[in-house]
């Protein structure tokens, strides 16, 4: 996991959620194919994925693989976007706070890093959209 | 100082983490008075990044919120400049992640700016410059940090977690118009890391009078002096806020009331942000800003240096505020964790280098 | 060894290309395993060669073709590529062609096809399949890493997703969709601790309560310590050979009267129906078709109970059960010692263990002791066809086997 090319050439798709449309049959593809399994056109268009989506399943890793030791435990999901499902973790989550069929934004975090001196892989993950109830009645102490 | 051709601000977002450390918190992890240390300070808590959150995801938070403010397609951003002294690289720019991730890549100045805590408002400088020069459209320009005080330190009690994005552009699309900048600096040596120390050192005492107060007042009093302001002409004024109590000691030395601070100041809620401070107190004041309205912003990065900045409300503000998350909203979606997990999200425990920490 | 007549039009579009249908298309003439458990002292050629040794032994040493070697991840495991050279060579077979087949967990069961194929075809008339795994020179991150490699490397385990969790996410689905209580996956995880209490060569064989299973410890929620297969070493071969020759070689061959295998998306996200196991569907499919037979004529089965859950959609998938039903299969009893299909009766994945290359070997090896009637306490009652399920990934390439009883 340690390369640098490996990483950075799945960069658009792990940062962007970029996808691929086929544009005979209008399936759609995370990550992008080049050939359309459903109709096997390779009339294929780049798309970007939008950042909304439902969590479909998931699971809370308490016996992680090497190189996830310290982010023990994790929650794992399957996000359906837009139609297609991509797998990822869910962050910024309690596993108590978890409902199949809630809504989930992408957001960009770190996935893992390469020990002390290697690259820090970054890509998409999910977590629970930003509320919008603003706390009106804040003041700040300072000026109190 | 004052831009060739009207500039201002089309698109501006926030993002502080959502997990919190109390102050009494370590406070009383090092057996200091919880209370005596929350009125110096003036802060209730801190604002401290998760496991996968560092200075280069909060700033695609905070840029990403800047875009959907902006209306504007990421590609048409000409510069992306990151003002950090958190870079996750010591040597790799953080920009390049950020634009990569937003979009706004390949034809795109990207560079990263450090100054201590003002590196978010000179990046905010160079795309003023760009824009109005017209070599660009658009500039983002993020001010982010990951601050780390070291354990038992003072700053640890306020060294804290966020970003804030800016977009730049012409004046006919922004929400708000900067009329003018101007910076002022000197060679202050009271706040400092030298290579491969994880934390750094402070000057204590020294860095208030000779450091932040002066620079402050003095960059405040160039601008008006030179634009002829006053105060009173302020409905907003937002300083570099450390603590609570500098800035609104540096605002009572300058002669502003407390009610021009209401909204500048939101560092008793998430402690202080560093390059993303003054940055975060404009967009509260964005928030919550009225066509018409003028507003002060100063920031100070030690080492040392004041920006200061007179910018202007305009019709647009209304309609853009909707379009991503409130400073207010993203300081209320909070978690408090105990001291324990915050030292294991830090890196404060001598942990395995080789377990993905 | 009769000619079964002509099979029924199919929907599948992949139809056999096998023209002798229901004929036997080879026999397995030997048969050699090892315990499965944790082999301190024996490396992976070791274990290879000693279960190698002994197919070979049982078949009375006749002349081999080629040397076929299952295996998922030596170069994982134990940094040892160019697996099946190494081994042909430590059972002093060399020159003979070696190659190693590699389909994850169900690289046992592939790799019969691949032989049962190349002696059905004329070109080996004896092939040497030994399965082997040697999982415990690694630490459990390390192995958690190894097994997570089955999945999607860039878009599942670059995230953290271990084969646990990537099973877990189906379960979690099948759970819901279809209520079916975690007991249900107790009362199989019970039944196949009993039946490997009399498996001599199974790696737990020890009794567990439906309590215990529900208390372990969370793995990957929902998926539990006592959902999964242990971790552990092991080695099974057979000697397979043309079917004219099997009853030269031994008296009692068992003969292989169909093969299947299909795929399905390497990950769950891209399926359509994530709770129908496309992949051991097919596979039947085609086996039965080649054999001339149905789910209806089979006596006992070995099925690829990598977790409980797996092994219920399985059944669904073979047509025992409707879906969401399968736990009725176990209200029943029908699945147990000397019910209407006794299934597992080594212990399964979860029992006997799931040393992963050589599984499908141990159930080809297994079920051939049931047909010859050697299965001791284990034994059917005069089982005629077994039917065996190797499935690897989730579910993402499956193999199925007829196989019978050569009166």
């Amino acid at each position: 996991m340690s390369s640098a090319p490996r990483y950075w050439r799945e960069i658009p798709y792990r940062y962007r959620l970029e996808a691929s449309l086929c544009e005979r049959c209008g399936s759609k593809f995370y990550p992008p194919r080049i050939i359309c399994p459903n109709c096997k056109s390779r009339e294929m268009k780049r798309i970007r994925l939008p950042k909304r989506g439902t969590l479909v399943s998931y699971s809370v890793v308490y016996f992680p693989p090497k190189g996830f030791e310290l982010q023990t435990p994790y929650v794992v999901g399957l996000v359906e976007i837009d139609g297609v499902k991509v797998v990822g973790q869910i962050t910024d989550v309690l596993p108590s706070e978890l409902k199949i069929g809630m809504e989930l934004e992408a957001c960009f975090r770190k996935v893992r890093v390469n020990g002390k001196s290697g690259i820090i892989q970054y890509g998409i993950k999910f977590r629970k959209p930003e509320k919008r109830d603003a706390d009106e009645s804040y003041v700040p102490i300072g000026v109190r | 100082m004052k831009p060739a051709r009207e500039v201002g601000i089309v698109g501006w977002g926030a993002y502080v983490p959502q997990l919190r450390v109390k102050v009494e918190e370590i406070a009383d992890m090092w057996g200091k008075p919880k209370e005596r240390v929350k009125a110096s300070i003036r802060i209730l808590e801190k604002s401290v990044p998760s496991m996968d959150e560092d200075t280069a995801t909060m700033a695609v938070e905070a840029a990403q919120y800047a875009i959907q403010r902006a209306g504007i397609d990421p590609s048409l951003l000409g510069a992306v400049f990151i003002g950090t002294e958190s870079k996750p690289y010591a040597v790799k720019p953080t920009s390049t992640i950020v634009a990569e991730a937003i979009g706004a890549t390949p034809r795109v100045l990207a560079a990263d700016f450090e100054f201590a805590c003002k590196a978010g408002t000179e990046a905010v400088q160079c795309c003023m410059a760009l824009v109005s020069s017209g070599m660009i459209n658009y500039g983002m320009a993020v001010g982010v940090d990951t601050a780390q005080g070291a354990p038992g330190d003072d700053l640890e009690f306020s060294a804290a977690a966020g970003s804030a994005a800016i977009i730049l552009g012409s004046g006919a699309e922004s929400a708000a118009i900067i009329t003018a900048s101007v910076s002022y600096v000197t060679d202050t040596p009271d706040f400092w890391r030298r290579p491969f120390e994880p934390y750094p050192r402070h000057a204590e005492a020294f860095t208030g009078g000779p450091a932040y107060f002066h620079h402050i007042v003095s960059a405040a009093k160039l601008l008006m002096d030179e634009i002829g302001s006053t105060p009173k002409d302020y409905d907003h004024v937002i300083f570099h806020q450390p603590n609570g109590r500098f800035p609104a000691k540096a605002g009572s030395i300058l002669g502003f009331r407390k009610e021009q601070m209401q909204y500048g100041l939101v560092v008793d809620k998430i402690g202080n942000t560093y390059s993303a401070s003054s940055l975060i107190g404009l967009c509260n004041v964005l928030d919550h800003a009225s066509p018409g309205e003028r507003v002060l912003l100063v920031s100070y990065g030690s080492g040392a240096g004041s920006d200061a900045f007179d910018i202007i409300i305009t019709e647009l503000i209304e309609e853009k505020k909707r379009f991503a998350p409130l400073v207010s909203e993203l300081i209320g979606r909070r978690r408090c964790i105990s001291y324990a997990v915050y030292g294991k999200h830090r890196g404060k425990f001598i942990l395995p280098s080789d377990k993905g920490g | 060894m009769q000619y079964m007549g002509s099979i029924e039009e199919s929907s599948y579009s992949h139809q056999t290309k096998v023209d002798n249908l229901g004929k036997s298309l080879a026999a397995i003439v030997g048969l050699g395993m090892i315990k499965v458990g944790m082999h301190w002292s024996k490396s992976i050629r070791e274990l290879a060669v000693e279960a190698g040794l002994k197919a070979l032994d049982d078949a009375g040493n006749p002349d081999v073709d080629a040397v076929y070697v299952s295996n998922m991840a030596s170069g994982l495991f134990c940094d040892q590529e160019n697996l099946a050279d190494l081994i042909a060579d430590y059972l002093a077979l060399t020159p003979a062609p070696a190659v190693k087949i590699e389909a994850a967990c169900a690289s046992g069961g592939v790799a019969l096809t691949q032989a049962v194929a190349a002696v059905a075809s004329g070109v080996y008339d004896t092939i040497l399949l030994v399965g082997v795994e040697k999982m415990s020179e690694l630490v459990s991150t390390e192995v958690t890493n190894a097994i997570a490699c089955c999945l999607d490397a860039e878009y599942e385990k670059f995230y953290g997703v271990t084969f646990q969790a990537a099973n877990a996410l189906l379960m979690r689905m099948y759970m819901e969709k279809y209520r079916v209580k975690r007991e249900a996956f107790g009362e199989f995880v019970s039944l196949m601790h009993q039946n490997a209490t009399k498996n001599p060569y199974a790696q737990l064989r020890f009794p567990v309560t439906v309590e215990q299973y529900l208390n372990s410890p969370v793995i990957a929620d929902p998926i539990r310590l006592l959902d999964c297969a242990p971790v552990g070493d092991g080695a099974a071969a057979l000697v397979i050979t043309s079917t004219k020759k099997a009853k030269k070689v031994v008296d009692n061959p068992v003969f292989i009267k169909g093969i299947g295998q299909a795929t399905d998306t390497i990950s769950i996200k891209d399926r359509v129906d994530p709770l129908f196991l496309r992949s051991v569907s097919k596979a039947a499919e085609t086996a039965f078709q080649m054999a001339g037979c149905s789910i209806e004529d089979v006596d006992v089965v070995e099925l690829h109970d990598s977790f409980p859950f797996v092994a219920f959609m399985a059944m669904e998938a073979l047509g025992l059960a409707e879906r969401g039903k399968a736990y009725k299969l176990l209200e029943n009893g029908d699945i147990k010692p000397g019910g209407k299909l006794p299934i597992n009766l080594s212990g399964g994945l979860k029992a006997r263990g799931h040393p992963i290359g050589a599984t499908g070997v141990y159930q080809a090896a297994e079920l051939s002791l049931q047909l010859i009637g050697e299965a001791g306490s284990l034994q059917a009652d005069s089982p005629a066809k077994a039917l065996m399920v190797s499935i690897g990934g989730v579910a993402s390439n499956a193999a199925v086997i007829v196989l019978e009883r050569g009166d």
